[in-house]
């Protein structure tokens, strides 16, 4: 599976959201629907399948889908 | 046997009310983690009372005011058991004197493990009972939180500090189904206020409008209350058990 496609599985289930929300440019918070307490524990559960920790100063640029897969793309190519 | 098949933690599991806690939430149907820090042998007695009892339980050893322990301790409960469904954050020390007289030490001692200790074990609850999406947490206060004592400012200012933990993380984890409620003893009998003199033993009685000092059970039977179905809508509360003593 895709970094991209592990993602959307880990935002569906999280979200609890369909397949066709999730575009890369869709917002958490604006376009699905997240809370703050949400997205904590979206990252949780990206840091715990990936294996790798992204620090609160980090969080700040992740706003979309997109966003999320080009930091763990980026930190895995590391 | 409301509790059947949960995960219980009770830090200070080993003597007083911590002991009486962790014999209730058992009778209850909770498999019991019995923490303690230094007194293995009467961590031991109160898994044996539980056994007697028909319960289950087990005896945990790490120190609530070391965060790296504490996490690690935890993150071990929730391996071999799948949950961690209830906290009950007792773990406390007491050092009284007039405050002019207190020392540095005595401040971080108490502080570490009384204040520290509950953020320390709530934050290593915390994460798994969100993914849960259920949990219950009790932080055990005290009535010199709320009237304040002379001779226990530090403790005060420990136990008082709680409340404010509580109350928060009550209003912040809500929307995740876990309730934050603590309970604020007053003068309960054991060996934390079995050192005071007859005389002002007697003189502290007379003071409660119920007329006699608590007991540890009467403690844990609200702790058995909040963390029941019974107290399903009730969190950010703080219920005393003091005979009257603060009103």
């Amino acid at each position: 599976m895709t970094v991209e496609e592990q993602v959307k599985n880990i935002i569906m289930e999280q979200l609890n959201v369909t397949e066709e929300e999730c575009l890369p440019e869709a917002k958490f918070i604006d376009d699905l629907g997240a809370d703050s307490l949400d997205l904590v524990e979206l990252i949780m559960a990206m840091e715990d399948h990936f294996g790798l920790e992204i620090a609160d100063e980090e969080l700040a640029q992740i706003s979309t889908i997109k966003d999320v897969i080009d930091y763990i793309t980026s930190k895995q190519s590391t | 046997m409301m509790l059947k098949e949960t995960i219980a933690l009770v830090t200070g599991g080993s003597r007083g009310i911590g002991r009486a806690i962790s014999v209730r939430l058992s009778a209850s149907g909770a498999f019991v983690f019995i923490n303690y820090h230094q007194n293995e042998k009467a961590a031991a007695e109160t898994l044996r009372i539980i056994q007697d009892k028909g319960g289950n339980g087990e005896i945990c050893r790490f120190d609530v005011s070391d965060f790296t322990t504490t996490q690690k301790a935890i993150r071990n409960i929730v391996k071999t058991k799948g949950a961690i469904d209830i906290l009950v954050n007792n773990a406390a020390v007491s050092i009284d004197g007039l405050f002019v007289r207190t020392k540095e030490q005595d401040w971080n001692d108490i502080i570490d493990t009384n204040l520290k200790g509950t953020f320390n074990c709530c934050r290593a609850v915390t994460k798994h009972m969100m993914k849960q999406r259920s949990g219950r947490i009790v932080n055990i206060s005290s009535v010199v939180a709320e009237g304040g004592n002379a001779g226990q400012t530090l403790y005060s200012a420990s136990k008082a500090g709680i409340l404010g933990l509580t109350k928060s993380l009550a209003r912040e984890l809500g929307s995740r189904n876990i309730c934050v409620n603590a309970v604020a003893p007053g003068f309960i009998d054991t060996d934390m206020t079995g050192s005071l003199s007859e005389e002002n033993r007697a003189k502290i009685i007379s003071q409660i409008p119920l007329s006699r000092p608590g007991t540890p059970e009467d403690v844990a039977g609200t702790v058995a209350f909040l963390v029941s179905r019974d107290a399903d809508y009730i969190t950010g509360h703080v219920i005393r058990v003091c005979g009257g003593i603060y009103i």
